[in-house]
Protein backbone atom coordinates (compact mmCIF):
# COMPACT_ATOMS: atom_id res chain seq x y z
CA UNK A 1 0.00 0.00 0.00
CA UNK A 2 1.40 3.61 -0.64
CA UNK A 3 0.50 7.25 -0.93
CA UNK A 4 1.51 8.26 -4.51
CA UNK A 5 1.87 12.09 -5.27
CA UNK A 6 2.44 13.46 -8.64
CA UNK A 7 4.45 16.41 -9.28
CA UNK A 8 5.18 17.79 -12.49
CA UNK A 9 8.75 19.78 -13.44
CA UNK A 10 9.82 23.00 -14.61
CA UNK A 11 12.67 22.44 -16.97
CA UNK A 12 14.08 20.09 -14.52
CA UNK A 13 13.17 21.41 -11.27
CA UNK A 14 10.60 21.12 -8.96
CA UNK A 15 9.33 23.82 -7.12
CA UNK A 16 7.15 25.17 -3.99
CA UNK A 17 4.06 23.24 -5.55
CA UNK A 18 6.19 20.33 -5.60
CA UNK A 19 6.88 20.42 -1.87
CA UNK A 20 3.53 21.25 -1.06
CA UNK A 21 2.24 18.32 -2.81
CA UNK A 22 4.35 16.09 -0.82
CA UNK A 23 4.07 17.44 2.08
CA UNK A 24 0.23 16.52 2.42
CA UNK A 25 0.76 12.88 0.93
CA UNK A 26 2.99 12.52 3.57
CA UNK A 27 0.51 13.74 6.01
CA UNK A 28 -2.24 11.07 4.51
CA UNK A 29 0.37 8.65 4.33
CA UNK A 30 1.61 8.79 8.16
CA UNK A 31 -2.22 8.64 9.35
CA UNK A 32 -2.63 5.54 7.20
CA UNK A 33 0.72 4.04 8.29
CA UNK A 34 2.10 4.06 4.77
CA UNK A 35 5.05 4.80 2.39
CA UNK A 36 4.50 7.95 0.68
CA UNK A 37 5.82 7.82 -2.99
CA UNK A 38 6.33 10.59 -5.53
CA UNK A 39 6.08 9.96 -9.49
CA UNK A 40 7.68 12.05 -11.51
CA UNK A 41 7.72 12.22 -15.71
CA UNK A 42 10.26 13.73 -17.70
CA UNK A 43 14.07 14.80 -17.74
CA UNK A 44 15.02 15.53 -13.88
CA UNK A 45 18.58 15.09 -12.42
CA UNK A 46 18.70 12.38 -9.62
CA UNK A 47 20.07 15.35 -7.02
CA UNK A 48 16.77 17.01 -7.68
CA UNK A 49 14.43 13.86 -6.94
CA UNK A 50 16.38 13.51 -4.09
CA UNK A 51 14.98 17.13 -2.71
CA UNK A 52 11.23 15.22 -2.43
CA UNK A 53 12.78 12.84 0.64
CA UNK A 54 13.58 16.27 2.46
CA UNK A 55 9.18 16.87 2.15
CA UNK A 56 8.41 13.07 3.30
CA UNK A 57 8.75 10.96 -0.09
CA UNK A 58 10.21 7.37 0.98
CA UNK A 59 10.79 6.25 -2.62
CA UNK A 60 10.62 8.57 -5.82
CA UNK A 61 9.60 6.68 -9.12
CA UNK A 62 11.12 8.69 -12.09
CA UNK A 63 9.47 8.17 -15.60
CA UNK A 64 12.18 9.48 -18.06
CA UNK A 65 10.84 8.37 -21.46
CA UNK A 66 11.91 11.10 -24.25
CA UNK A 67 8.13 10.69 -25.54
CA UNK A 68 7.09 12.16 -22.53
CA UNK A 69 9.05 15.49 -22.56
CA UNK A 70 5.67 17.58 -23.17
CA UNK A 71 2.82 17.20 -20.66
CA UNK A 72 0.59 14.91 -23.39
CA UNK A 73 -3.11 13.48 -20.98
CA UNK A 74 -3.32 10.77 -22.30
CA UNK A 75 0.16 8.73 -22.09
CA UNK A 76 0.90 10.88 -18.90
CA UNK A 77 -2.42 9.22 -17.89
CA UNK A 78 -1.75 5.95 -18.78
CA UNK A 79 2.28 6.04 -17.11
CA UNK A 80 0.09 7.57 -13.75
CA UNK A 81 -1.65 4.51 -13.60
CA UNK A 82 0.78 1.98 -13.98
CA UNK A 83 2.85 3.52 -11.40
CA UNK A 84 0.21 3.45 -9.10
CA UNK A 85 -0.88 -0.06 -9.92
CA UNK A 86 2.91 -1.04 -9.38
CA UNK A 87 3.20 0.94 -6.14
CA UNK A 88 -0.37 -0.54 -5.12
CA UNK A 89 -1.49 3.31 -4.19
CA UNK A 90 -4.49 3.74 -2.29
CA UNK A 91 -4.77 7.49 -2.50
CA UNK A 92 -3.27 9.29 -5.23
CA UNK A 93 -2.48 13.44 -4.94
CA UNK A 94 -2.03 15.96 -7.92
CA UNK A 95 -2.17 19.90 -8.11
CA UNK A 96 -5.35 21.33 -8.24
CA UNK A 97 -3.54 22.89 -11.85
CA UNK A 98 -3.97 22.92 -15.13
CA UNK A 99 -1.81 19.36 -15.35
CA UNK A 100 -3.58 18.15 -12.51
CA UNK A 101 -6.72 18.80 -14.13
CA UNK A 102 -5.58 17.55 -17.39
CA UNK A 103 -4.41 14.20 -15.88
CA UNK A 104 -6.07 13.16 -13.14
CA UNK A 105 -9.56 12.52 -14.13
CA UNK A 106 -7.83 10.33 -16.84
CA UNK A 107 -6.75 8.11 -14.30
CA UNK A 108 -9.22 8.32 -12.17
CA UNK A 109 -11.20 5.99 -14.85
CA UNK A 110 -8.30 4.31 -15.25
CA UNK A 111 -8.00 3.16 -11.60
CA UNK A 112 -11.83 3.52 -11.09
CA UNK A 113 -10.79 5.57 -8.08
CA UNK A 114 -13.86 8.52 -7.23
CA UNK A 115 -11.91 11.90 -7.44
CA UNK A 116 -12.73 15.33 -4.84
CA UNK A 117 -10.65 18.37 -7.06
CA UNK A 118 -10.03 20.89 -5.16
CA UNK A 119 -9.20 19.58 -1.54
CA UNK A 120 -7.65 21.96 0.84
CA UNK A 121 -6.89 19.37 3.84
CA UNK A 122 -6.46 15.92 4.42
CA UNK A 123 -9.27 14.02 5.33
CA UNK A 124 -11.54 14.69 7.78
CA UNK A 125 -11.80 11.03 8.20
CA UNK A 126 -10.54 7.66 6.84
CA UNK A 127 -13.03 5.35 7.05
CA UNK A 128 -15.73 6.17 5.34
CA UNK A 129 -13.22 8.66 3.63
CA UNK A 130 -14.43 12.00 4.02
CA UNK A 131 -12.47 15.16 2.66
CA UNK A 132 -13.32 18.86 2.06
CA UNK A 133 -13.08 20.15 -1.20
CA UNK A 134 -13.97 24.02 -2.57
CA UNK A 135 -17.26 24.25 -4.73
CA UNK A 136 -19.45 26.62 -6.65
CA UNK A 137 -16.39 28.53 -7.75
CA UNK A 138 -14.72 28.99 -4.60
CA UNK A 139 -17.80 30.30 -2.75
CA UNK A 140 -18.50 27.48 -0.56
CA UNK A 141 -17.21 23.82 0.34
CA UNK A 142 -18.23 20.68 -0.08
CA UNK A 143 -17.43 17.67 2.22
CA UNK A 144 -17.42 14.67 -0.16
CA UNK A 145 -17.30 11.06 0.65
CA UNK A 146 -15.24 8.97 -1.50
CA UNK A 147 -17.00 5.07 -1.79
CA UNK A 148 -14.35 3.50 -4.32
CA UNK A 149 -11.62 1.32 -2.96
CA UNK A 150 -8.92 3.98 -4.74
CA UNK A 151 -9.26 7.93 -4.18
CA UNK A 152 -7.75 10.70 -6.37
CA UNK A 153 -7.37 14.28 -4.55
CA UNK A 154 -5.92 17.27 -6.34
CA UNK A 155 -4.62 19.97 -3.95
CA UNK A 156 -5.78 23.40 -3.71
CA UNK A 157 -2.68 25.20 -4.20
CA UNK A 158 -1.31 27.48 -0.91
CA UNK A 159 -3.67 24.94 1.10
CA UNK A 160 -0.98 22.96 3.11
CA UNK A 161 2.00 23.83 4.91
CA UNK A 162 5.24 22.84 3.80
CA UNK A 163 7.26 20.24 6.33
CA UNK A 164 10.82 19.43 6.27
CA UNK A 165 11.72 16.10 7.05
CA UNK A 166 15.03 13.99 7.28
CA UNK A 167 13.61 11.35 4.63
CA UNK A 168 15.83 9.92 2.48
CA UNK A 169 14.20 8.68 -0.90
CA UNK A 170 14.73 5.95 -2.89
CA UNK A 171 15.05 6.92 -6.90
CA UNK A 172 13.41 4.33 -9.02
CA UNK A 173 13.65 4.33 -12.65
CA UNK A 174 10.34 3.36 -14.49
CA UNK A 175 9.88 2.44 -17.75
CA UNK A 176 6.28 2.79 -18.66
CA UNK A 177 4.14 0.94 -21.06
CA UNK A 178 3.20 2.97 -23.99
CA UNK A 179 2.31 2.45 -27.79
CA UNK A 180 1.70 4.99 -30.62
CA UNK A 181 -1.81 4.93 -30.03
CA UNK A 182 -1.32 6.50 -27.00
CA UNK A 183 0.90 9.40 -28.66
CA UNK A 184 -2.30 11.09 -31.06
CA UNK A 185 -1.68 15.02 -29.81
CA UNK A 186 1.85 16.84 -30.50
CA UNK A 187 3.01 20.12 -29.26
CA UNK A 188 4.06 21.92 -32.35
CA UNK A 189 5.32 24.81 -29.83
CA UNK A 190 6.18 26.27 -26.66
CA UNK A 191 6.06 29.45 -24.81
CA UNK A 192 7.42 29.39 -21.62
CA UNK A 193 7.19 33.10 -19.71
CA UNK A 194 10.47 34.07 -18.49
CA UNK A 195 11.46 36.60 -16.45
CA UNK A 196 8.36 36.95 -15.08
CA UNK A 197 6.59 35.79 -11.71
CA UNK A 198 3.53 33.20 -12.75
CA UNK A 199 0.86 34.81 -10.94
CA UNK A 200 -0.04 30.77 -9.92
CA UNK A 201 3.09 30.71 -8.22
CA UNK A 202 3.09 34.22 -6.84
CA UNK A 203 3.22 35.33 -2.92
CA UNK A 204 1.60 38.51 -3.63
CA UNK A 205 -0.30 39.32 -6.46
CA UNK A 206 -1.27 43.14 -7.35
CA UNK A 207 -4.19 43.25 -9.23
CA UNK A 208 -5.92 46.15 -11.16
CA UNK A 209 -9.69 46.39 -12.08
CA UNK A 210 -11.62 49.71 -14.27
CA UNK A 211 -10.50 52.13 -11.71
CA UNK A 212 -7.20 52.21 -13.01
CA UNK A 213 -8.94 53.95 -15.79
CA UNK A 214 -7.20 52.92 -18.99
CA UNK A 215 -3.99 50.39 -20.03
CA UNK A 216 -1.74 53.22 -20.20
CA UNK A 217 -1.95 53.60 -16.73
CA UNK A 218 -0.43 50.46 -15.04
CA UNK A 219 3.12 51.82 -15.27
CA UNK A 220 2.70 52.04 -11.02
CA UNK A 221 1.27 48.80 -10.74
CA UNK A 222 3.81 47.20 -12.44
CA UNK A 223 5.79 49.34 -10.17
CA UNK A 224 4.70 48.21 -7.02
CA UNK A 225 4.99 44.10 -8.68
CA UNK A 226 8.50 44.99 -8.98
CA UNK A 227 9.24 46.31 -5.38
CA UNK A 228 7.21 43.52 -4.00
CA UNK A 229 8.27 41.10 -6.16
CA UNK A 230 4.74 40.29 -7.05
CA UNK A 231 2.75 38.59 -9.78
CA UNK A 232 0.65 40.88 -12.14
CA UNK A 233 -3.32 40.49 -12.76
CA UNK A 234 -6.58 42.25 -13.21
CA UNK A 235 -10.34 42.04 -13.21
CA UNK A 236 -12.52 40.30 -15.83
CA UNK A 237 -13.85 43.97 -17.23
CA UNK A 238 -10.13 44.97 -17.70
CA UNK A 239 -9.27 41.85 -20.34
CA UNK A 240 -12.44 42.07 -21.46
CA UNK A 241 -11.03 45.42 -22.72
CA UNK A 242 -8.48 44.00 -23.93
CA UNK A 243 -6.73 46.46 -21.39
CA UNK A 244 -4.30 43.25 -20.63
CA UNK A 245 -4.35 39.92 -21.27
CA UNK A 246 -6.64 37.53 -20.30
CA UNK A 247 -4.04 35.04 -18.81
CA UNK A 248 -4.04 37.82 -16.15
CA UNK A 249 -7.58 37.52 -15.51
CA UNK A 250 -8.51 36.42 -11.70
CA UNK A 251 -11.77 35.40 -10.84
CA UNK A 252 -14.50 33.05 -11.27
CA UNK A 253 -14.21 32.51 -15.13
CA UNK A 254 -10.71 33.52 -15.10
CA UNK A 255 -7.99 31.84 -12.49
CA UNK A 256 -8.53 31.38 -8.87
CA UNK A 257 -5.52 32.29 -6.61
CA UNK A 258 -4.66 31.92 -3.40
CA UNK A 259 -1.59 34.40 -2.42
CA UNK A 260 -0.51 35.48 1.03
CA UNK A 261 -1.29 38.89 0.02
CA UNK A 262 -3.74 40.02 -2.71
CA UNK A 263 -3.71 43.87 -3.77
CA UNK A 264 -6.59 45.11 -5.30
CA UNK A 265 -6.62 48.38 -7.36
CA UNK A 266 -9.56 50.38 -8.20
CA UNK A 267 -11.54 47.19 -8.06
CA UNK A 268 -15.13 47.04 -7.57
CA UNK A 269 -15.31 43.21 -6.02
CA UNK A 270 -17.73 41.93 -8.16
CA UNK A 271 -19.38 38.32 -6.51
CA UNK A 272 -17.48 36.82 -9.71
CA UNK A 273 -14.17 38.78 -8.90
CA UNK A 274 -14.41 38.04 -4.93
CA UNK A 275 -14.78 34.14 -5.83
CA UNK A 276 -11.45 33.55 -7.28
CA UNK A 277 -9.39 36.03 -4.78
CA UNK A 278 -11.53 34.95 -1.45
CA UNK A 279 -8.49 32.34 -0.61
CA UNK A 280 -6.14 35.01 -0.52
CA UNK A 281 -4.46 35.15 2.87
CA UNK A 282 -4.45 39.06 3.17
CA UNK A 283 -6.65 41.10 1.16
CA UNK A 284 -6.05 45.06 0.56
CA UNK A 285 -8.37 47.47 -1.39
CA UNK A 286 -7.99 50.87 -2.55
CA UNK A 287 -10.71 52.30 -4.53
CA UNK A 288 -12.47 55.41 -4.60
CA UNK A 289 -16.11 54.03 -4.05
CA UNK A 290 -16.29 52.95 0.03
CA UNK A 291 -19.48 51.21 -0.57
CA UNK A 292 -17.69 49.19 -3.17
CA UNK A 293 -18.31 45.63 -2.17
CA UNK A 294 -14.33 44.78 -1.98
CA UNK A 295 -14.27 46.66 1.32
CA UNK A 296 -16.63 43.67 2.83
CA UNK A 297 -13.93 41.16 1.82
CA UNK A 298 -10.65 43.16 2.24
CA UNK A 299 -8.71 42.97 5.64
CA UNK A 300 -6.98 46.36 4.63
CA UNK A 301 -8.04 49.27 2.92
CA UNK A 302 -7.67 53.02 1.46
CA UNK A 303 -10.67 54.95 0.44
CA UNK A 304 -9.37 56.96 -2.56
CA UNK A 305 -7.40 57.42 -5.95
CA UNK A 306 -5.12 54.50 -6.77
CA UNK A 307 -3.02 56.88 -9.16
CA UNK A 308 -2.73 59.26 -5.76
CA UNK A 309 -2.12 56.08 -3.24
CA UNK A 310 0.23 54.12 -5.57
CA UNK A 311 3.46 56.38 -5.77
CA UNK A 312 3.29 56.58 -2.15
CA UNK A 313 2.54 53.31 -1.51
CA UNK A 314 5.69 52.52 -3.64
CA UNK A 315 8.00 54.68 -1.45
CA UNK A 316 6.83 53.00 2.12
CA UNK A 317 6.86 49.67 0.89
CA UNK A 318 10.99 51.04 -0.39
CA UNK A 319 11.74 52.15 2.96
CA UNK A 320 10.67 49.69 5.12
CA UNK A 321 11.92 46.67 2.60
CA UNK A 322 15.38 49.27 2.99
CA UNK A 323 15.00 49.29 7.08
CA UNK A 324 15.17 45.34 5.87
CA UNK B 1 -17.75 16.53 -39.50
CA UNK B 2 -20.05 16.86 -36.12
CA UNK B 3 -19.38 18.68 -33.08
CA UNK B 4 -21.09 17.44 -29.62
CA UNK B 5 -20.85 19.99 -27.06
CA UNK B 6 -21.28 18.99 -23.23
CA UNK B 7 -22.92 21.53 -21.19
CA UNK B 8 -24.61 21.87 -17.76
CA UNK B 9 -27.37 23.61 -16.45
CA UNK B 10 -25.86 25.74 -13.12
CA UNK B 11 -26.60 28.83 -10.83
CA UNK B 12 -26.06 32.15 -12.35
CA UNK B 13 -22.59 33.46 -11.72
CA UNK B 14 -24.19 36.28 -9.31
CA UNK B 15 -25.68 33.95 -7.41
CA UNK B 16 -25.17 33.73 -3.79
CA UNK B 17 -24.88 30.63 -2.63
CA UNK B 18 -26.64 28.99 0.17
CA UNK B 19 -27.68 25.54 1.38
CA UNK B 20 -30.85 23.87 3.51
CA UNK B 21 -31.85 20.77 5.23
CA UNK B 22 -28.80 21.44 8.01
CA UNK B 23 -26.20 22.17 5.35
CA UNK B 24 -27.00 18.95 3.09
CA UNK B 25 -28.51 20.39 0.15
CA UNK B 26 -28.07 23.58 -2.29
CA UNK B 27 -30.72 25.66 -1.85
CA UNK B 28 -31.98 26.69 -5.37
CA UNK B 29 -34.43 28.95 -4.12
CA UNK B 30 -35.02 31.68 -6.37
CA UNK B 31 -31.86 30.68 -8.40
CA UNK B 32 -31.74 31.96 -11.82
CA UNK B 33 -30.29 28.95 -14.09
CA UNK B 34 -27.60 29.34 -17.10
CA UNK B 35 -25.31 27.80 -19.33
CA UNK B 36 -21.97 27.12 -17.65
CA UNK B 37 -20.00 30.31 -18.70
CA UNK B 38 -17.23 27.47 -20.40
CA UNK B 39 -19.76 25.70 -22.49
CA UNK B 40 -21.49 28.79 -23.78
CA UNK B 41 -17.86 30.00 -24.74
CA UNK B 42 -16.88 27.01 -26.66
CA UNK B 43 -21.05 26.93 -28.04
CA UNK B 44 -20.08 30.12 -29.71
CA UNK B 45 -16.53 29.02 -31.23
CA UNK B 46 -17.99 25.59 -32.31
CA UNK B 47 -20.91 27.80 -34.15
CA UNK B 48 -17.89 30.02 -35.53
CA UNK B 49 -16.48 26.92 -36.67
CA UNK B 50 -19.45 25.75 -38.61
CA UNK B 51 -20.22 28.98 -39.98
CA UNK B 52 -16.50 29.32 -41.48
CA UNK B 53 -15.86 25.63 -42.84
CA UNK B 54 -18.15 25.77 -46.08
CA UNK B 55 -20.05 22.99 -45.03
CA UNK B 56 -17.31 20.27 -43.95
CA UNK B 57 -18.87 20.65 -40.16
CA UNK B 58 -22.51 19.53 -40.75
CA UNK B 59 -23.56 19.53 -37.25
CA UNK B 60 -23.35 21.08 -33.71
CA UNK B 61 -25.21 18.64 -30.94
CA UNK B 62 -25.57 19.89 -27.38
CA UNK B 63 -25.91 16.89 -24.42
CA UNK B 64 -26.55 17.69 -20.64
CA UNK B 65 -27.36 15.26 -17.99
CA UNK B 66 -29.74 16.70 -15.94
CA UNK B 67 -34.16 16.56 -15.20
CA UNK B 68 -36.16 18.39 -17.05
CA UNK B 69 -35.91 21.79 -15.59
CA UNK B 70 -32.75 22.12 -17.82
CA UNK B 71 -35.11 22.31 -20.79
CA UNK B 72 -34.61 26.12 -21.09
CA UNK B 73 -31.16 26.19 -20.60
CA UNK B 74 -31.39 23.62 -23.37
CA UNK B 75 -33.55 25.73 -25.40
CA UNK B 76 -31.31 28.48 -24.83
CA UNK B 77 -28.92 26.54 -26.81
CA UNK B 78 -30.55 25.57 -29.32
CA UNK B 79 -31.50 29.23 -29.66
CA UNK B 80 -27.80 29.99 -30.15
CA UNK B 81 -27.52 28.23 -33.18
CA UNK B 82 -26.49 24.33 -31.91
CA UNK B 83 -28.89 22.25 -34.08
CA UNK B 84 -29.93 19.43 -32.25
CA UNK B 85 -29.92 18.87 -28.36
CA UNK B 86 -30.02 15.48 -26.31
CA UNK B 87 -30.41 14.94 -22.87
CA UNK B 88 -30.14 12.59 -20.59
CA UNK B 89 -33.03 11.72 -17.75
CA UNK B 90 -30.74 11.85 -14.61
CA UNK B 91 -29.14 13.57 -11.96
CA UNK B 92 -25.98 14.53 -12.61
CA UNK B 93 -25.01 12.16 -9.78
CA UNK B 94 -21.16 12.69 -9.66
CA UNK B 95 -18.05 13.03 -12.83
CA UNK B 96 -17.67 9.79 -12.78
CA UNK B 97 -21.36 8.79 -13.25
CA UNK B 98 -22.08 11.89 -15.98
CA UNK B 99 -18.73 10.98 -18.17
CA UNK B 100 -20.04 7.32 -18.41
CA UNK B 101 -23.79 9.12 -19.38
CA UNK B 102 -22.22 11.29 -22.06
CA UNK B 103 -19.90 8.32 -23.72
CA UNK B 104 -22.68 6.56 -26.02
CA UNK B 105 -23.86 10.00 -27.07
CA UNK B 106 -20.16 11.03 -28.12
CA UNK B 107 -18.86 7.90 -29.78
CA UNK B 108 -20.91 9.42 -33.07
CA UNK B 109 -18.75 12.24 -33.34
CA UNK B 110 -15.52 14.15 -34.33
CA UNK B 111 -14.60 16.61 -31.96
CA UNK B 112 -16.32 16.90 -28.27
CA UNK B 113 -15.61 20.06 -26.70
CA UNK B 114 -16.44 20.49 -22.67
CA UNK B 115 -15.80 23.48 -20.32
CA UNK B 116 -12.73 23.18 -17.76
CA UNK B 117 -15.16 23.11 -14.90
CA UNK B 118 -18.87 23.69 -14.14
CA UNK B 119 -19.76 26.81 -11.98
CA UNK B 120 -21.58 24.64 -9.50
CA UNK B 121 -19.40 21.06 -8.48
CA UNK B 122 -16.16 22.60 -10.24
CA UNK B 123 -14.42 19.51 -10.50
CA UNK B 124 -13.21 19.80 -14.28
CA UNK B 125 -13.41 16.14 -14.49
CA UNK B 126 -16.29 15.50 -16.78
CA UNK B 127 -14.09 16.48 -20.21
CA UNK B 128 -10.69 14.07 -18.88
CA UNK B 129 -13.22 11.23 -17.12
CA UNK B 130 -14.95 10.98 -20.62
CA UNK B 131 -11.96 11.00 -23.45
CA UNK B 132 -10.39 8.13 -21.19
CA UNK B 133 -13.70 6.41 -21.35
CA UNK B 134 -13.59 7.19 -24.62
CA UNK B 135 -10.14 6.10 -25.32
CA UNK B 136 -9.51 9.43 -27.43
CA UNK B 137 -6.88 11.85 -26.59
CA UNK B 138 -7.94 15.16 -24.94
CA UNK B 139 -6.50 18.50 -24.95
CA UNK B 140 -7.51 20.72 -21.79
CA UNK B 141 -7.10 24.33 -20.66
CA UNK B 142 -7.32 25.34 -24.21
CA UNK B 143 -8.01 28.76 -25.26
CA UNK B 144 -7.99 28.72 -29.40
CA UNK B 145 -9.26 25.96 -31.97
CA UNK B 146 -8.44 26.18 -35.59
CA UNK B 147 -9.05 23.55 -38.10
CA UNK B 148 -6.91 23.54 -41.13
CA UNK B 149 -7.21 20.44 -43.23
CA UNK B 150 -8.00 17.78 -41.53
CA UNK B 151 -5.76 18.83 -38.74
CA UNK B 152 -7.32 20.82 -35.23
CA UNK B 153 -4.63 23.27 -34.17
CA UNK B 154 -5.10 24.51 -30.60
CA UNK B 155 -3.51 27.01 -28.27
CA UNK B 156 -3.61 26.06 -24.49
CA UNK B 157 -2.39 26.94 -21.54
CA UNK B 158 -0.04 25.06 -19.54
CA UNK B 159 1.55 26.09 -16.03
CA UNK B 160 3.77 28.53 -16.91
CA UNK B 161 3.21 29.50 -20.43
CA UNK B 162 1.05 28.78 -23.58
CA UNK B 163 1.34 25.61 -26.36
CA UNK B 164 0.57 25.00 -29.29
CA UNK B 165 -0.59 21.37 -30.19
CA UNK B 166 -1.74 19.44 -33.15
CA UNK B 167 -4.60 16.67 -32.21
CA UNK B 168 -5.91 13.78 -34.42
CA UNK B 169 -9.90 13.04 -34.68
CA UNK B 170 -11.27 12.42 -33.04
CA UNK B 171 -10.60 14.04 -29.77
CA UNK B 172 -11.87 15.80 -26.64
CA UNK B 173 -11.06 19.85 -26.03
CA UNK B 174 -11.41 20.79 -22.77
CA UNK B 175 -11.79 24.71 -22.75
CA UNK B 176 -11.17 27.68 -20.94
CA UNK B 177 -11.77 31.49 -21.43
CA UNK B 178 -10.61 33.07 -24.97
CA UNK B 179 -11.88 30.24 -26.93
CA UNK B 180 -14.06 32.76 -27.90
CA UNK B 181 -14.39 36.29 -27.05
CA UNK B 182 -17.98 36.63 -25.92
CA UNK B 183 -21.04 34.39 -25.87
CA UNK B 184 -23.24 34.63 -28.33
CA UNK B 185 -26.60 36.12 -27.28
CA UNK B 186 -29.61 34.53 -28.95
CA UNK B 187 -31.37 36.28 -31.66
CA UNK B 188 -35.59 36.47 -31.69
CA UNK B 189 -35.18 34.31 -34.78
CA UNK B 190 -33.09 32.02 -32.95
CA UNK B 191 -35.81 31.47 -30.28
CA UNK B 192 -38.29 30.81 -32.99
CA UNK B 193 -35.77 28.00 -34.24
CA UNK B 194 -34.93 26.64 -31.41
CA UNK B 195 -39.09 25.58 -30.47
CA UNK B 196 -38.63 23.56 -33.60
CA UNK B 197 -35.32 21.91 -33.18
CA UNK B 198 -35.46 18.23 -32.07
CA UNK B 199 -34.72 17.82 -27.88
CA UNK B 200 -34.21 14.05 -27.64
CA UNK B 201 -34.84 12.65 -24.24
CA UNK B 202 -32.30 9.88 -23.83
CA UNK B 203 -32.73 7.34 -20.89
CA UNK B 204 -29.88 7.00 -18.77
CA UNK B 205 -27.47 3.60 -18.62
CA UNK B 206 -26.95 1.95 -15.32
CA UNK B 207 -23.36 3.63 -14.10
CA UNK B 208 -21.27 3.67 -10.66
CA UNK B 209 -21.56 6.60 -8.78
CA UNK B 210 -18.26 6.89 -6.78
CA UNK B 211 -18.56 10.23 -4.40
CA UNK B 212 -21.69 11.52 -2.66
CA UNK B 213 -21.78 14.99 -0.96
CA UNK B 214 -22.04 14.93 3.01
CA UNK B 215 -22.53 18.17 3.53
CA UNK B 216 -21.85 22.01 2.80
CA UNK B 217 -20.13 24.52 4.79
CA UNK B 218 -20.05 28.16 3.40
CA UNK B 219 -16.84 30.23 4.52
CA UNK B 220 -16.20 32.10 7.79
CA UNK B 221 -17.12 35.32 7.63
CA UNK B 222 -14.77 37.89 7.41
CA UNK B 223 -14.28 40.26 10.28
CA UNK B 224 -14.60 43.82 9.07
CA UNK B 225 -12.05 45.73 6.84
CA UNK B 226 -9.13 48.37 8.64
CA UNK B 227 -9.42 51.26 6.84
CA UNK B 228 -6.37 53.52 6.12
CA UNK B 229 -6.54 57.47 5.29
CA UNK B 230 -4.95 57.90 2.31
CA UNK B 231 -3.18 60.64 3.78
CA UNK B 232 -1.41 58.06 5.88
CA UNK B 233 -0.42 55.07 2.97
CA UNK B 234 3.01 54.49 5.88
CA UNK B 235 0.31 53.21 8.15
CA UNK B 236 -0.99 50.42 5.45
CA UNK B 237 2.25 49.38 4.99
CA UNK B 238 3.38 49.09 8.96
CA UNK B 239 -0.02 47.25 9.13
CA UNK B 240 0.99 44.66 6.66
CA UNK B 241 4.33 44.33 7.86
CA UNK B 242 3.89 43.83 11.21
CA UNK B 243 0.14 42.48 12.24
CA UNK B 244 -1.02 40.41 8.77
CA UNK B 245 3.14 39.57 8.28
CA UNK B 246 2.37 40.06 4.50
CA UNK B 247 5.33 41.27 3.62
Amino acid sequence: MSVLAYTENWDGKFKKLSYELVSYAKAIAENLNTETVVASIGAVEEEELKKLGNYGADKVVAAKDEKLKNLANQPYAKTLAQIAEKENATVLVFAHNFTGKAVAPRVSVKLKAGLAAGVTEPPSSYDPFIIKRKVFTNKAFANVKINSDKKILTLFQNSFEIKETENKASIEEFTPELTDADFRTEVKEVNKVTGKILLTDAEIVVSGGRGMKGPEKWENLEKLAEVLGAATACSRPVSDEGWRPHEEHVGQTGKIVAPNLYIALGISGAIQHLGGVSSSKTIVAINTDKDAPIFESADYGIVGDVHKVLPQLIEAIKEVKAEG
Amino acid sequence: MKILLCISNVPDTTTKIRFKDDNKEFDASGVQWIINPWDELALTRALELKEGSGGKIEKISVALVGDKSTEPTIRKALAIGADDAFRIDSEPKDSYYVANQLKELAKDFDIVMCGIESADYTSSAVGGMLSEMLEWPSVSSVSSLEIEGDEVKIRREIDGGQEVVSAELPFVAIVQKGIALEPRIPAMRGIMMARKKPLNVVEPIQADVLTAYESFELPPPKADVKLVDEENVKELVELLKNEAKAI
